[in-house]
């Protein structure tokens, strides 16, 4: 079944989409432009682009289906993915800003030996993209088989050659202005159904929760904590992945050099708080919206009476029951277009580790024509592309859940610790980070491969050898640990003159005197 | 000559001060947020019946509906709190010590 409305919906955006492109690539002719739209993106504009970039469709239709599953654990994600955002902002934002110019690893490695952090901290956002890009083709392919019915691979082609166009052409300026109308889209569609779905109950809260609770067969247990997270080490675990992970993510990071300053930089994050807790909320009535109209309508059901396509599809049935096939459509485009502008975003970020991070400061050490870093960042997001598309279609059959879960643990156990410690502390020496970051991705990565999310899920195996989901518990102590204990103990003159140089850097991220 | 002026300033009082004065908001903000985030997570994680605890007799809303939606708006509003702080004082004080320097 093709859907007609949907496409058309869609076509407007990409067509929308592509004219931004072509105006930005005009813009686009020096290394500012294409890694930061030059600096001129004003506060408000990099909140929703930032939002643009947080509310992925996992997040969309992951969280509004797991409140149409389980009701209340729903929402102990969504506080999860929040409460990263003001630590990010207290900690972080302002010192960023200040300190870099294109990618983190320019204020990591601000006073440290550029090639070994420049290395580390592109090995991360490599690592961290690669798994979310992954996990986001293969959602993004088997949501447009089922919602347009295109085939899969050229569902994943499609993705993949305009997230190219974006990047390759646009660079940030581009990829900005696409996430901006997703996130005003995204918003606006889902502030369209919550006014629906509280139409229907009168705007009275106490009438959605029983009805729902009537018809759900957890019945009053929707209102309560479930089985997400059942023992204190697991809740602590996942606390930590989602709040430093959000503070580790490459493409989240880089989007504080789009704007002028530090003022601007807080602003912007205050402003994205507001437009993502917001969405939150509305997921969370949409999810109850879903139990309410959509579980007991034989429409949107299969013969074993689970929901058509996955309990993901929860907020797209009940886009369909509360405004027909047009708004399905709208939806449906929403969500597509929302697929678009995070892998375009996490794109950019790769590209930018290997061009600006890798080639331009490892390589060429710093002295490179402008043009030829712009080349290679462009090739370098084509070749990204490209690899994408090929592993989006070989892990077609995969379970690729735990990829995201992994992307987050990297980031909080190797990017975070060392972004914040090269901040914060000033013993830090470079063999302490490269040492301790290097430890966390080891960790966190062989823990999620023992754990029970690819130990028992994909490999088979009976029982997991290490018995927790999320590991950034341990992997993030290991490797503030094991930075602490090689900092301590590194007493050559190159780290005498690294920890002589933090003053200066103090100076500069706090009041951005270079 | 601008290393020397660096110095100066880093030694100064003013910007010791503003440096304090950051550092002390921004880590009794986060410390307020991760407070009220891990405690909510234990909460979760050793009474869940505790969030299921219904409002009033009458109601089928369980405390932890509103506890959840109001740390969703604190954080937001902690946000803001800072924003207000930084752009009133900090940005100030900044541009004092900036002026100096000139």
């Amino acid at each position: 079944m093709i859907n007609y409305p949907a496409i058309t919906m869609f076509l407007i955006f990409v067509f929308a989409t592509l004219v931004i492109t072509f105006w930005a690539s005009k813009k686009t002719k020096s290394r500012s432009h294409f890694y930061a739209a030059g600096g001129k993106v004003t506060s408000m504009q990099n909140g929703l682009a930032i939002a643009g970039d947080y509310m992925s469709a996992a997040s969309f239709l992951g969280i509004s289906g797991l409140v149409y599953l389980s009701g209340y654990d729903g929402l102990i994600y969504s506080i999860g993915f929040l409460v990263g955002w003001p630590i990010i902002l207290f900690l972080l934002a302002e010192r960023l800003r200040n300190l870099g110019d294109y990618t983190f690893a320019d204020a990591a490695a601000h006073r440290l030996d550029q090639t070994k952090i420049r290395c580390l901290a592109a090995l991360g956002s490599l690592i961290t993209v690669a798994l979310y890009l992954i996990a986001q083709m293969v959602g993004a392919g088997k949501l447009i088989q089922l919602l347009f019915g295109l085939p899969y691979e050229l569902a994943v082609i499609i993705v993949g050659v305009l997230m190219i166009m974006y990047v390759s052409f646009g660079g940030m300026l581009a990829t900005t202005w696409v996430q901006i109308i997703k996130a005003v889209l995204l918003l606006s569609g889902a502030t369209f159904m919550t006014i629906a779905v509280m139409w229907n109950v009168d705007f009275n809260f106490e009438i959605l929760f029983q009805k729902a609770i009537n018809v759900h067969p957890k019945n009053f247990k929707i209102m309560q904590p479930g089985g997400l997270v059942s023992d204190p080490v697991s809740a602590i675990s996942l606390g930590i992945a989602l709040m430093f992970g959000t503070a580790g993510l490459p493409h989240i990071l880089m989007r504080f050099f789009t704007v002028k300053n530090a003022k601007d930089a807080r602003k912007s994050v205050f402003f994205a708080t507001g437009f993502i807790g917001y969405f939150y909320i509305l997921t969370f009535i949409i999810g109850f919206g879903a139990i309410m109209l959509i579980s007991t309508n034989p429409k949107f059901l299969n013969t074993e009476g689970g929901l058509l396509g996955g309990n993901n599809m929860a907020a797209i049935h009940l886009a369909s029951a509360i405004g027909g096939d047009m708004f399905l459509g709208f939806i449906s485009a929403v969500a597509f277009a929302t697929i678009l502008a995070v892998v375009s975003g996490l794109t950019l970020a790769g590209a930018s580790a290997v061009s600006h991070d890798l080639y331009a400061s490892v390589i060429k050490k710093g002295v490179v024509e402008e043009k030829d870093e712009l080349l290679v960042s462009r090739l370098s997001a084509v070749t990204l592309g490209c690899i994408a598309i090929f592993l989006g279609i070989i892990f077609e059959k995969q379970n690729v859940a735990f990829m995201v879960g992994l992307a987050f643990a990297v980031a909080a156990s190797a990017n975070f610790p060392i972004l914040f410690l090269s901040m914060y502390w000033k013993r830090l020496t470079s063999q302490g980070a490269l040492i301790g970051g290097g430890a966390g991705l080891f960790i966190a990565t062989i823990l999620v491969i023992l754990g029970p999310a690819v130990w028992v899920d994909i490999f088979g195996n009976e029982k997991a050898i290490f018995p927790y989901k999320y590991p950034a518990l341990f992997s993030v102590t290991t490797a503030f640990i094991f930075t602490w204990f090689f900092s301590k103990i590194d007493k050559s003159k190159k780290s005498q003159k690294e920890i002589n140089k933090f003053d200066n850097q103090l100076l500069r991220s706090q009041i951005g005197m270079k | 000559m601008r290393s020397n002026l660096k110095k100066k300033i880093i030694n100064s009082n003013e910007f010791r001060s503003l440096v304090k004065k950051k550092s002390l908001v921004s880590w009794v903000l986060s410390a307020i947020t991760l407070l009220t985030y891990f405690s909510f997570i234990l909460l979760v994680a050793f009474f869940p019946e505790i969030l299921g605890i219904k409002i009033s007799k009458n109601s089928v809303i369980t405390i932890g509906i509103p506890i959840g939606v109001s740390i969703i708006i604190l954080a937001f509003i902690s946000t803001g709190i800072y924003v207000l702080i930084a752009n009133k004082e900090f940005d100030q004080k900044e541009k004092k010590i900036l002026k100096k320097i000139k």
